[in-house]
């Protein structure tokens, strides 16, 4: 937070109305929002007002506040609240706003800072002799890639070093500010990096695969892996997967029973050992063989009966 | 490297031609009312499948976000918010989205507030971006004279979008704090609940997302949740516009894939550290409330949302702040307590009095003018005020600092044993009370 306060009375012009083009922007803004909520054009009248004057008037908040039925309480608020309102004359050719947040800082906003307090005037928010330039020291104005740059009314003026800003400042103090080309000065494309962008450089073909044939199974199709949350960790031998089960391996299981029935109809023996021989061609675990070999025995019973008639 | 063609935004540096035909030549505006015809829940359950997390800086998922919309409305019309105040230090992709490539947020605007049930979005951009403001108004109107918007428009879907605009308060990026500028007030978070989704602007239903977020969700649903889905990580998936600041040779704005390292990020983009790898000395990941981290820990760390938390950072907004050797890492990271300082709404006390406070502790320990034990009183200082706010700008100012000491102790001390040195050496210094 910082403090901020209308300037002085005998700075305050007795009036503020809009010029004719910013009455009909007036107009289109407070459409913009629902029956009963003009208020919230407060910031865009107070924006315009002061691109029109260059700055916040008291009467400018005045107008501002009868023209949306607002009291004039709440629109002071929002001039001292929003650090963009200049509550002072500003410099009326330039007045440039130099960003001295950590990533300009880091490439060298202190160097531009000192520029202006060189050619402008030692303290910010105070024009120099003529009236016509005044700076001031901003907060991140979202264009770290290419830093350091200031602002000088509504454009940008990026990758800048001190000798040219110092020619930058010279050209507005001539009045011939639309002159400086906008944007970056050391010859890069806008946020490209330097020396030419080294992406996007194909052309690129629309890729629709969503919409073409099939919009609908699409989101089904998706899958979310099934979660693990659910399954107790097991260590038991008879849960290890890479046992051959009747489950996972058929065609196997299938082949060791109809064996184990050849074995049976030849020799007829104790239950005992051929399980055990069944067990070793099954190649499974001791437990998994137990359970083939107690399905396996009223299966064979079932189908000996029928052999055994015939 | 993320292939051209898997890359959203197609026209991010504004190479190429920004006009709406331009833009559907490169696939925008494609089937958007097949979209909005397979309907709200598909929409939102695409969404939830692509696993897009929120761009703007706390990752929470984008269709979950959508879902929480009443599925019906009591008669309060709902709204969208689209959050163009990007101000936090570090962070400039909302900025070249608006004025390079506007057509991927006013389609998302179309299809997200489909998917919520708005008929209205309003596009808060922050005032500093007046190009940009204007870039995008010129987008929209030719959107109205094309019949993309407006009542009875070619999508099927009645859809009108206003660009409203702050004036310069880092606060306004904070949901709530919007909300109140939007409806012109000074911009102060409010308490939650009640929530945005249930009593947002004008006390009607409304989502505020981040810019990105809304603008890679038509892409998403053109090609897939699957497509999205297999960019990246689990948890961290899709691209992002990295931006690289600081003390690296060519700082730029790239979209990547998340997931890629720091080292490749840096050296495939951005030229390679000033003085190459062994010259850097630490980085701010993710804009500048994100806590610093160390060279050692960030080189080969995965640049996502995972990545950053493994080493006690975040990732933020994706804005890298790189410093080499030659930085004095105390002064960038009490030009951040600067920032939270001034930007501090003033409502809830442990901000507007801390903020201050740490500022002017850290002030004098860049010069060295601190008692060693106030290294320990600084940091306790930052917990007080870490949690005990109505928004994330009083935990954002206090993480940096939290960073820095945890980090650069050795800094901060060899600078106040250096500074006590000099004033014994060279005769007391004795200062006058105030």
């Amino acid at each position: 937070m910082s403090v901020r306060r209308l300037a002085e009375d005998q700075f305050q012009p007795a009036t503020f109305a809009f010029n004719a083009e910013n009455t009909a922007f007036e107009a289109a803004t407070i459409a913009k929002y629902p029956e009963g909520r003009q208020q919230s054009a407060v910031i865009p009248l107070l924006m315009r007002a002061q691109e029109q004057d260059g700055w916040v008037t008291k009467a400018t908040i005045e107008y501002v506040a009868e023209k949306l039925t607002m009291p004039y309480i709440r629109v002071l608020e929002v001039a001292t609240f929003y650090t963009q309102f200049q509550l002072k004359p500003v410099g009326t050719r330039a007045h440039i706003q130099v960003c001295g947040t950590t990533p300009c800082m880091l490439r060298g906003s202190d160097e531009l800072i000192k520029v202006c307090q060189h050619k402008i005037h030692h303290d910010p928010f105070h024009t120099n002799a003529e009236g016509t330039l005044s700076w001031e020291e901003v907060e991140c104005q979202g264009a770290c890639v290419n830093a350091p740059m200031v602002i000088i009314f509504k454009d940008a003026y990026e990758d800048l070093t001190p000798e040219r800003l110092e020619q930058i400042i010279d050209e507005f103090e001539a009045g011939k500010g639309a002159d400086v080309p906008v944007g970056p000065q050391n010859g890069r494309h806008l946020s490209a990096p330097i020396g030419g962008a080294l992406t996007l450089l194909d052309d690129i073909k629309p890729v629709r695969t969503n919409l073409d044939p099939k919009p609908e199974p699409a989101a089904e199709a998706v899958s979310v892996p099934p979660a693990d949350a659910g399954h107790p960790k097991d260590t038991a031998p008879e849960t290890d997967k890479s046992l051959k089960t009747p489950v996972t391996a058929p065609a196997a299981s299938a082949a060791n029973a109809k064996e184990a029935e050849k074995g049976e109809s030849t020799t007829t023996t104790t239950s005992t050992k051929p399980a055990a021989k069944r067990g070793s061609k099954a190649e499974g675990a001791p437990a998994a063989e137990g359970a083939v070999a107690g399905e396996d025995k009223p299966k064979r019973t079932r189908k000996a009966k029928p052999e055994g008639e015939a | 490297m993320l292939k051209d063609q898997d890359r959203i935004f197609t026209n991010i540096y504004g190479l190429k031609d920004k006009s709406l035909k331009g833009a559907m030549s490169r696939g925008h505006w494609d089937g958007t009312k097949q979209i909005l015809d397979n309907g709200r829940d598909w929409i939102i359950n695409e969404m939830k499948a692509s696993g897009l997390r929120g761009r703007g800086g706390a990752g929470f998922p984008t269709g979950l976000k959508w879902s929480f919309m009443p599925k019906e409305s009591d008669g309060r019309p709902h709204y969208l918010v689209v959050n163009a105040d990007e101000s936090e230090p570090g962070t400039c992709k909302d900025r070249e989205i608006m004025r390079n490539d506007p057509h991927t947020l006013i389609e998302g605007c179309v299809i997200a507030g489909c998917a919520m049930g708005a008929h209205t979005a309003y596009i808060y951009v922050r005032g500093e971006y007046m190009r940009e403001r204007e870039a995008l108004q010129a987008a929209i109107d030719e959107c109205y004279d094309a019949g993309l918007l407006g009542k009875n428009n070619k999508n099927g879907w009645d859809f009108d979008i206003y660009v409203h605009h702050g004036a310069g308060a880092y606060i306004c990026g904070e949901e709530t704090a919007l909300l109140e500028s939007l409806e012109g007030k000074k911009g102060q978070p409010r308490l939650k609940p009640p929530f945005p989704a249930n009593m947002g602007l004008y006390g009607c239903p409304t989502t505020v997302n981040n810019v990105e977020s809304i603008a890679v969700a038509p892409t998403i649903l053109r090609r897939g949740a699957t497509w999205f889905s297999s960019l990246g990580r689990p948890n961290n998936v899709g691209t992002k516009l990295f931006m690289i600041s600081g003390h690296v040779n060519k700082p730029c704005t790239v979209e990547e894939e998340m997931g890629i390292t720091f080292r490749e990020l840096v050296d495939k983009h951005a030229g390679g550290i000033r003085g190459g790898w062994d010259n850097l000395l630490a980085v701010i990941p993710g804009g500048a409330s994100c806590p610093i981290v160390p060279a050692k820990d960030i080189i080969d760390c995965q640049m996502d949302f995972d990545g950053l938390r493994a080493v006690g950072s975040s990732f933020g907004t994706a804005g890298a702040i790189v410093m080499d050797k030659s930085t004095d890492v105390i002064r960038a990271i009490a030009r951040i307590s600067a920032f939270f300082k001034h930007e501090s709404c003033g409502q809830c006390t442990p901000c507007r009095e801390g903020t201050g406070w740490m500022w002017r502790v850290l002030e004098r320990m860049v010069k060295g003018n601190a008692q060693k034990r106030e290294i320990d009183m600084l940091f306790q200082v930052t917990k007080q005020i870490e949690g005990h706010t109505i928004c994330a700008l009083g935990d954002a100012a206090a993480w940096p600092v939290q960073g820095l000491i945890r980090h650069f102790r050795p800094e901060i001390e060899a600078r106040i044993d250096q500074y006590t040195y000099r004033s014994t050496s060279e005769g007391a210094v004795l200062e006058a009370a105030e």
